[in-house]
């Protein structure tokens, strides 16, 4: 299947490796991955702070991009949510009908990794191999806004050689929230500190989730406190082959 | 506060209402999302629920036959040691409970209903899911005062009265509602969570709820 | 109206009160197992959700025309109806019919509305004493504080910090335990109940149809105010009505499991006027607008007023927990208080709340009547940028990174510039990133950005 790349702004700025895994699953899969390179960002800093014809504009730019492609897929639960929800609400809340019905019609095409594995791309074993023992954190648009359910779980489950165990307290917020983390730095920060202890407690090697912005606050937090806990991108883990 | 005020307070505020929803009409209520309506339960099942799940909530449940009622109340009382029970009329409790004296509430004050006694009433309706009763002012159950202010609240319910769900319970006390009945909902004994959300029984309604509960098939 | 303190500032306080976390962590988790399991036992939850959510929104679409019904039908039974645009108009009314009645000492239920308008205060300047009669309100009263929860407005206190004061102010020789303090609160209170001449109350529901109010309590306080004294006035805001009497087989399945996390609650009261030989001999109805015609008028905001004050969103909310209500700096905290104060208040005046939150979406998967807090939220957040409210260097910095991702030939030198900025400046003490960096590492820098890599292989 030809599948389309998104890669979200900050992914590809400053953690491509989520990306890179991404790459590197679905070409072993047998797909073609095509990466449109006028991408840039799907406006979800401007449309969760407030700043909606910014966001709008934005999300114009993405429907033209993305418009004609049959699957798009991202390492990203948030970006998707966005893609799938706020743009439409954006074009409605502005009086525009007919954008808004073009944005849920691409809606429906854009997929977060572990939705497009396990849904249309029929890939429940992705032919993984990661002997370690990892927890995972189910990011709350992954869970609350996409509903994945425990998609990333089975997937996980299916790696060969990998241990998962329970995390506490698992479907509670880390503490992002893209700008709450920055307007309300210091309740983001306990409850960052309440995930990271949570984490350290399951004695796992690493702690894996679908966004790479939770990745950042909760890898920030690790590597803070010391512990030696990797954050992984669920594509990072699945990216390892079997029998290599 | 002049009347005029008054109503120029409510014709601004129902005009302020009319503003901020552009003045549409209401909509015919659209079919209702399946929720249940009704139980599904027998009839010995729906029983058996309502005393569990009242048992549940701290109330003290027990069982028996029409013809051992004015026994079993005898019993409770004697259990507890009292001797007088409230009622709203001696008429409804026939025949009388042996060893206890049945008090009527002809316009009691508020501190004679707080004189120590306990007090017995039938109730409306039942509901089996939530383990609760209520009473609607109807025959045996007087004023709702009478059943507030006294420490025991001895509540007779005939197995007929249980209904299995919260739909059928409002349905069955809409015509008591329409005729402007005060209708109390009554699940347990008085609680609190108040304190650290751990449930104490007992602030300022009766401490102790007694349901007995009246069923033909119980034989 | 005064401005509210900024969240960030306020949330500060609880934040480093290990005590208060504590407290709150404890309360809010055995509360979120008793909902969690009282939810999951219902097998029609979310078809009773969506029909509270339905009667909710078809109540506001038309609420002159239910609320017009409501007042017929109380009239009718012998009630009085007062409307009342603001505050000041709703604490006038009560203290007009307590006078009218030489009433100096009123009992009141746990009523939201009336610690909104400030009615306590308002009627103590006016030599009336309303007594709380609600233990976690009694607690609050006796000590000066001020509700920090919806459900148990004194939740930040532990069973100590309550005997302690109880010893200061009832009984000397009460222990810390709960029972024993309901105890003393239940003789404390009685004598008041029975010598009471007036009582207030709010309201959970005002069904139009049959012009009944209803009364949703644990303790039998709620029973006592509104059975006892002579005289009854309740006080509810316009938006507590609902159309028909069996909309509550919804409402009184939704609101215990939700709020209290029983399947009943032990005590719900409901009444329609008055009726001879039993309860009150005279009734009063206050309808409260302040300020919730303005809610209604924001065809995205007014979802918030379907809220049945349940505090479900502040029981499963990350940031309550860390917070406490205080923080909130309103009568409503928690996320339903972030969407509700705003709009009540004017954005201008709490321009903060709607940043309250990591939009974490807990909040709306446990409302009963399914209220989109999430998205009330962010579409507040657009308000307050409408309105010019926050600070102008984020507006510039918005603009520009949304000029930057409208060319992908300013993204990619961005790209350049950024990661070498990263490897230069010290980010971490200066600019955005300090607040990021106190709590957490920087991202270690990766060779080169994907698409460097994508053209690259």
């Amino acid at each position: 299947m030809r599948v389309t790349l998104f890669v979200p702004c900050y992914a590809d700025t400053l953690a491509p490796s989520a990306a890179i895994a991404t790459v590197t699953i679905l070409e072993r899969l047998g797909h073609e991955v095509v990466y449109p390179g006028e991408q840039t960002c799907c406006g979800q800093v401007h449309g969760n702070s407030g700043y909606f014809r910014e966001a709008l504009r934005l999300a114009e730019r993405f429907v033209d991009v993305f418009g004609d492609a049959d699957l798009v897929v991202a390492p990203s639960a948030s970006c998707v949510g966005t893609v799938r929800h706020l743009y439409a609400r954006l074009a409605r809340r502005a009086g525009k009908v007919e954008l808004a019905e073009r944005f849920e019609a691409l809606g429906a095409r854009v997929f977060e990794l572990s939705e497009a594995l396990t849904g249309p791309l029929e890939a429940g074993d992705a032919g993984s191999f990661f002997p370690h023992r990892v927890t995972y954190h189910p990011t709350c648009h992954s869970l609350r806004a996409l509903r994945v359910g425990g998609a990333p779980q089975r997937l996980l489950e299916a790696v060969e050689g990998l241990e998962l165990v329970p995390l506490r307290r698992a479907e509670e917020c880390c503490g992002f929230g893209g700008t709450f983390a920055v307007k309300n730095a210091d309740t983001s920060a306990a409850m960052l500190a309440d995930k990271v202890a949570a984490i350290e407690e399951t004695g796992a090697e690493a702690c894996v989730a679908v966004d790479g912005s939770c990745l950042l606050q909760i890898g920030g937090g690790l590597a803070r406190s010391g512990s030696g806990v990797q954050a992984l991108h669920l594509a990072e883990v699945l990216a390892g082959a079997r029998g290599e | 506060m002049v009347a005029g005020t008054v109503s120029s307070a409510r014709e601004d505020i129902l005009g302020r209402i009319r503003a901020a929803i552009d003045g549409a009409p209401s909509q015919p209520e659209a079919e209702r999302p399946p929720y249940r309506r009704f139980g599904a339960l027998d009839p010995e099942a729906r029983v058996a629920l309502f005393c569990e799940r009242a048992s549940e909530y701290s109330a003290t449940v027990t069982r028996c036959v029409p013809a051992e009622v004015a026994v079993r109340i005898g019993e409770i009382c004697a259990e507890r040691g009292m001797t007088h029970l409230l009622v709203s009329a001696l008429e409804d409790w026939d025949p009388h409970p042996p060893g206890v004296e049945l008090l009527p509430d002809a316009d009691l004050s508020v501190s004679e209903l707080d004189s120590g006694a306990g007090v017995m009433t039938a109730c409306a309706v039942a509901i089996a899911e939530t383990g609760t009763v209520v009473l609607d002012g109807g025959p045996g159950q007087g004023r709702r005062a009478l059943t507030l202010v006294p420490d025991v609240h001895l509540c007779v319910v005939p197995a007929e009265r249980i209904v299995e769900l919260v739909p059928e319970a409002v349905a069955r006390l809409a015509p008591s509602a329409r005729e402007g009945r005060a209708l109390t909902f009554i699940s347990g004994p008085s609680a609190t969570a108040d304190i650290e959300f751990d449930r104490v029984e007992g602030v300022h309604g009766p401490r102790d709820l007694v349901l007995l509960v009246v069923d033909e098939a119980q034989a | 109206m005064t401005a509210i303190r900024p969240f960030p500032e306020a949330a500060r306080e609880g934040l480093a009160n290990p005590q208060l976390r504590a407290n709150l962590a404890r309360a809010t988790g055995t509360i979120r197992g008793k909902r969690r399991a009282v939810v999951e036992e219902t097998p029609d939850w979310e078809e009773l959700r969506e029909a509270g959510r339905a009667i909710k929104a078809r109540t506001l679409a038309a609420l002159d025309e239910h609320l017009v019904v409501l007042e017929r039908a109380v009239e009718s039974a012998g009630g009085k109806v007062w409307w009342a645009r603001d505050a000041a108009e709703a604490n006038e009314a009560v203290s007009q019919i307590a006078r009218e009645h030489g009433a100096t000492e009123i009992v009141k239920v746990k009523s939201l509305t009336t610690d909104e308008l400030g009615l306590n205060e308002y009627l103590a300047g006016h030599g009336i004493e309303a007594v709380e009669t609600d233990l976690a309100e009694l607690i609050l009263q006796l000590d000066g504080d001020w509700s920090s929860h919806i459900l148990v407005p004194a939740l930040h206190r532990n069973r100590h910090e309550i005997g302690e004061l109880f010893r200061r102010t009832i009984d000397r020789e009460v222990g810390d335990e709960p029972a024993a303090l309901a105890e003393v609160a239940r003789t404390y209170l009685r004598k008041k109940f029975l010598a009471a001449r007036m009582g207030v109350s709010g309201a959970n529901f005002l069904v139009a149809e049959t012009g009944t109010a209803v009364v949703v309590e644990s303790e039998g306080n709620g029973r006592m105010c509104t059975t006892l004294p002579p005289v009854l006035v309740t006080v509810a805001g316009i938006e507590k009505v609902i159309p028909r009497w069996n909309d509550l087989e919804v409402f009184l399945q939704l609101l215990p499991r939700s709020s209290t996390g029983e399947r009943m609650n032990p005590y719900t009261s409901l009444w329609s006027g008055t009726r001879a030989g039993e309860g009150p001999r005279e009734f009063h109805l206050v309808l409260v607008d302040n300020g919730r015609t303005r809610v209604l008028a924001d065809e995205v905001g007014r979802g918030a007023l379907a809220c049945i004050r349940c505090s479900a969103c502040l029981n499963v909310c990350p940031v309550y927990e860390r917070t406490g209500g205080h923080a909130y700096g309103s009568i409503y905290p928690g996320p339903i208080g972030a969407i509700l104060t705003p709009q009540l208040v004017g954005i201008e005046n709490a321009p903060t709340l709607p940043y309250a939150s990591s939009l974490c979406g807990a909040c709306y998967e446990a409302c009963p009547v399914k209220i989109d807090i999430p998205d009330i939220l962010v579409h507040l957040r657009g308000r307050a940028v409408e309105a010019g409210v926050e600070p102008a260097s984020e507006r510039l910095a918005m603009r520009g990174l949304a000029r930057t991702f409208a060319s992908r030939r300013a993204y990619e030198s961005a790209q350049r510039l950024g990661r070498g900025a990263l490897r230069l400046v010290p980010w971490a003490r200066v600019g955005p990133l300090r607040a990021w960096a106190r709590a957490r590492d920087l991202p270690s820098q990766q060779p080169r950005t994907f698409r460097g890599w994508w053209r690259a292989r």
